[in-house]
């Protein structure tokens, strides 16, 4: 009974886990109106087409920082919460602001600012004293808008925590009117009446327009409902809000506003205009049958140009349901929990667990990858998140060979430690915006992407790898009595082995980067930060093994410089874009330097206890001589 | 004795292993150095001396004496080089530890190779205009024309109150100031201004003011310099000569900047009032003179056709920056036309065109202004060796982490 137990408590873990990630897969069903079909229609934002579901997402990550919205976050957690997704939240800002001006989706978490803006305090009927709804802070606007004049000339590494707040809460108020004036005005009361009753003003308009131009007599009233509604269009366009109209075959895709502006100057307004009308009129009026019909004319019109975007939009808005981070994410911490009991109790299927789900992990940690890269046409690593995916997946990949030969649990470990610390990483970096932005002039080839990139990602996921596994060499050794001769010396040379890997990556990366460099700005090398940063970890890495032929550092010393290695690759990969000067920077912000900071601070942590004599050591005190 | 202990100094792990400590610190306070300094400024004061002396880090400075990057690094090659003489066996298993190495020199050398001979310079022109020479980006020239008797006089030559004789010129020239980087602001008729700097030329028209050299890639230092001409006999008075006024495309920028404020007319009038070279009588001749970056002629010339900037829809996201140009060399009988773009640079006759800044797209039409493009021009005659340096590395490790990693794998097998 024991022994079938243990043969088979792995792979029926593993399949339950897989059942559980498939099992997500299936898209929620819409009830009444089809805010799922909406996401599903495509826009361009950001410079690139992408689904109204991945606009609703970035922006709602942007500005609350979580993908679906708690409509109720002043009711205790044991309380049910309405909740409600992206999609309904965006198609209410865009369709029907007045239901959704109402909802709490800003995060004002300084204390200063909420009372500049004289926003409720906590309380258990419309206010957790942190989140608050567009009607809250409306009344407040004049004097947000003072202060933010003043914040924007200083610079942003002096503002103050306060200052900050305002700048961000700025950005945030001013994607949420872009988004409020995608479909229609923001002020309209009835969009689908106004935009008819626009229209037929239009030959009025014009020839009132005319002729007050030309000085003669004119109809007061129609040249001033035409005015009215030209000044609140360009107010519309000059906003820049996502681009909802697509091409027709003389245009590119455009802004609502911009059309509407184009309609006097010849050029009717198209069935798109006229549907997402539709869809406004229906949704302020409660109206799902409506709605949905129109959502479906509006789909049936795209089918014959657009059918190419339409497939791109359906395919991510099943990537952002599928995930895959997330859920590998999940499974990383539970196999590394395995993987960590397994060495107390000695227990053989508690590792084989762990291994099987750390296969699971990587394969939907590798689907994702593979997803985006296909979504986006680009090589795996294009921006900072991407990198810390990549890191993630490359040190999965290490790990898991690692197991494969030394079947101790310490690949395991490895593999699912980094692969969570990188997810939770590039889950933080993904609230600053669309992760699949466009990429600028000089970055934009994917043979350099492909090569130079890759290998220096690879470099760092390698040195963190055997930083990883010097940090569990530490731990095992001086707090637990597990680490004996054998694991010791195992893992000495699995270090030894990630650091020989990481220096051909790192070199060969380094000096790629280089020869990019040469052929797009004709100098091989210019001390750039990022440059240096990566000159760092090659010479750190060179530097172990000449120490170590050398005889100058043993098992342990390998260790400590393997945790060193930590700290360079840290400050390679996050450290010099902080410093805000050359070619690679790209923004600072605070919370990172306290991250990075405080990660230093606990490498150094480690490296002192790796220092610690061996009688402080569990494993070694025994078997050293008093 | 003693030969033998410089020997074992000299090609010893623990010096690589010092050296290399060393080299990590350089670089990393060569770094951080940047945000203080200016990445130039730190590249020259950490990496391109044999010693550094003092650091200024976070706001702070440090007296401190450290090693420079090219006492570092030429250690390292002797280092290098004297392990590998007085170590050398030849071995199969050794072999990917040599090539490697052999990389790394050849990497050292041709970084030596480039600091010392390459050279840096940029081509401005605007569509339609034709270069056959390149500036630098750095060093200035003050020229005095007579005819098609030109002579050039090297702005480092300009130091203040110092005297110049030139034998070509009938003159001595009296340096009364030089500032490395300096502005200007035009003279506006009906505003408070206060007495012009000299009666002369440019400098009734503008104030030439010292500002301090800057540190960040982008902005460059433009030299003005106030100058005495002294013949033998007679005054001439005071003129001042600016970077400002004797490079074609700063005058250009002062006039788009202009334009912005007081309407296209008067730019225009304000830019040729600073474009126009200043001239002088002395001895009966007529001498033009301004100080202009130093230009680099070249056997062949290229034509601006068309300057193209694209950008993401709806956005400002720069998508391309590509310049079509037409290059004609009389000499070769050639007359062809290249497109030089992001990553695709042009390489021509020992040089190489990179694009680099562009006005041109929807901003500079809106502004009614002649689309342009600035090629960035590099002579580096040892371009091709970090690509065989990196190629011998790679391949070396290669060899031997492959040999390593089989090595294990079977005597895991065997286990």
């Amino acid at each position: 009974m024991k022994k079938i137990f243990q043969k088979w408590f792995p792979p029926v873990l593993a399949v339950v886990m897989a059942v559980w990630f498939f099992g997500n897969l299936q898209p929620p069903k819409d009830k009444d109106f089809a805010f799922n079909q909406f996401g599903q229609l495509p826009v361009v934002a950001d410079g690139r087409l992408k689904p109204m579901d991945s606009l609703a997402r970035d922006s709602l990550l942007e500005i609350r920082q979580v993908q679906m919205l708690d409509l109720e976050p002043w009711k205790e957690w044991y309380v049910n919460h309405k909740t409600i997704s992206a999609d309904e939240w965006l198609a209410n800002v865009t369709m029907n602001p007045a239901v959704a001006d109402e909802w709490p989706v800003f995060v004002v978490a300084n204390p200063d600012l909420v009372s500049l803006l004289k926003l409720p305090e906590m309380n258990k009927t419309n206010s957790d004293g942190e989140h608050y709804s567009w009607n809250q802070i409306q009344p407040s606007l004049d004097t947000l808008e003072k202060e933010n004049d003043r914040v924007e000339k200083i610079d942003s590494a002096s503002r103050t925590a306060y200052e900050n707040a305002i700048a961000k809460l700025h950005e945030r108020l001013m994607l949420y009117a872009q988004l409020k004036n995608t479909i229609q005005p923001a002020d309209a009361d009835n969009w689908p009446a106004e935009l008819a009753s626009f229209e037929q003003s239009i030959p009025d308009g014009i020839a009132a327009a005319k002729a007050q131009q030309a000085g003669q007599a004119y109809n007061k009233t129609n040249f001033d409902a035409f005015a009215y509604n030209i000044s609140r269009f360009q107010f519309m366009a000059n906003l820049e809000p996502p681009l909802i109209l697509p091409p027709d075959g003389t245009t590119e895709w455009r802004r609502t506003g911009d059309a509407l502006l184009d309609a006097p100057h010849g050029k009717p307004l198209d069935n798109f205009t006229h549907d997402y009308a539709k869809m406004a009129g229906a949704l302020a009026a409660n109206d799902p049958e409506q709605f949905n019909s129109a959502l479906a004319d509006l789909r049936s019109q795209l089918v014959p140009t657009q059918s190419r975007a339409l497939a791109k939009s359906r395919a991510e808005v099943f990537f952002n349901q599928m995930e895959p981070f997330y859920n590998a994410m999940v499974i990383y911490i539970l196999a590394g929990l395995l993987a960590i009991f397994s060495w107390f109790n000695l227990s053989e299927s508690l590792r084989r667990s762990a291994v099987w789900l750390v296969w699971l992990a990587f394969f939907i940690h590798t689907t994702g990858l593979i997803y985006r890269m296909v979504l986006e046409g680009r090589p795996p690593v294009t921006n900072l998140y991407s990198s810390a995916i990549f890191i993630g997946w490359g040190a999965c990949l290490l790990g898991i060979i690692l197991e494969k030969f030394h079947r101790n649990g310490i690949g395991v470990v490895a593999s699912s430690g980094i692969g969570f610390i990188t997810l939770i990483i590039a889950h933080h970096l993904a609230l600053e915006g669309d992760t699949m932005e466009m990429m600028r002039a000089v970055l934009d080839t994917n043979f350099w992407l492909a090569t130079h990139v890759v290998c220096v990602t690879v470099g760092y996921a390698s040195t963190f790898v055997a930083g990883f596994l010097a940090l569990i060499y530490i731990v095992r050794g001086v707090f637990t009595k597990t680490l004996d001769e054998a694991t010791g010396k195992s893992l000495a040379r699995m270090i030894y082995g990630i650091v020989c890997f990481a220096t051909l990556f790192s070199f060969v990366g380094t000096v790629l980067g280089g020869i990019w460099a040469d052929q797009s700005w004709g100098r091989f090398w210019g001390w750039d930060p990022k440059e240096n940063g990566a000159l760092i970890i090659v010479l750190w890495n060179a530097l172990i093994l000449h120490a170590r032929w050398g005889g100058m550092i043993r098992e342990r010393g390998l260790v400590n410089c393997a945790i060193i290695g930590n700290i360079v690759t840290s400050w390679s990969w996050f450290g010099v874009n902080m410093l805000g000067i050359g070619l690679h920077s790209y923004g600072f912000t605070d919370a990172a330097f306290f991250w990075l900071m405080s990660f230093v601070a606990s490498q150094i942590a480690f490296i002192i206890l790796g220092l610690l004599p061996p009688k402080y050591w569990r494993s070694l005190r025994d078997k050293t001589p008093a | 004795m003693f030969i033998r202990k410089t020997v074992e100094f000299f090609t010893s792990l623990k010096l690589t292993v010092t050296l290399l400590a060393f080299a990590i610190v350089l670089v990393f306070v060569g770094t951080l150095a940047q945000v203080d300094e200016g990445l130039y400024q730190a590249q020259s004061h950490y990496f391109r001396h044999w010693v550094v002396v003092g650091m200024h880090l976070l706001g702070r400075n440090i007296p401190i004496i450290f090693p420079g990057g090219y006492l570092i690094g030429t250690l390292l090659l002797v280092n290098l080089v004297a392990a590998h003489i007085y170590r050398f066996e030849f071995t199969r298993k050794k072999i990917g530890i040599y090539l490697a190495h052999l990389g790394v020199i050849l990497l050292l050398v041709g970084q030596l190779a480039t600091d010392m001979l390459a050279r840096e310079m940029q081509m401005h022109f605007d569509e339609g205009q034709t270069r056959a020479y390149a500036e630098s980006a750095t060093d200035y020239e003050l020229i005095f024309q007579n005819g098609d008797e030109v002579t050039l006089i090297p702005a480092k030559l300009l130091k203040a109150s110092d005297e110049l004789k030139i034998d070509s010129l009938p003159f001595a020239i009296h340096v009364k100031a030089f500032w490395k980087n300096s502005d200007l602001n035009f003279r506006a008729p009906m505003t408070q201004n206060g007495p012009p700097l000299t009666t002369n030329g440019i400098a009734t028209s503008f104030d030439f003011v010292s500002t301090p050299e800057t540190k960040t890639m982008d902005e460059r230092n433009v030299p003005t310099a106030v100058i005495e001409l002294l013949p033998p006999n007679g005054l001439t008075g005071d003129w001042v000569v600016s970077g400002w006024a004797g490079d074609d495309s700063l005058v250009e920028a002062i006039r788009n900047n202009y334009a912005g404020q007081v309407g296209p007319q008067m730019a225009q009038d304000i830019a040729s009032k600073l474009g126009t070279m200043q001239t002088v009588t002395i001895g009966g001749k007529q001498f033009s003179f301004a100080l202009r970056p130093v230009r680099y002629y070249e056997p062949f010339s290229l034509t601006l056709l068309k300057a193209t900037h694209t950008v993401y829809p709806g956005t400002d996201i720069p998508k391309d920056f590509r310049s079509r140009v037409l290059l004609q060399n009389p000499r070769a009988g050639e007359k062809r036309e290249v497109e030089i773009s992001m990553n695709h640079p042009l390489r021509y006759n020992g040089l190489t065109f990179y694009q680099y800044q562009m006005d041109a797209g929807q901003v500079a039409q809106q502004a009614g202004r002649t689309p342009s493009s600035v090629l960035t021009v590099v002579r580096n005659p040892s371009w091709l060796t970090p690509y065989i340096g990196c190629a011998m590395v790679g391949a070396g490790l290669l060899i031997q982490f492959l040999m390593h990693l089989t090595k294990f794998v079977s005597r895991q097998q065997k286990k």
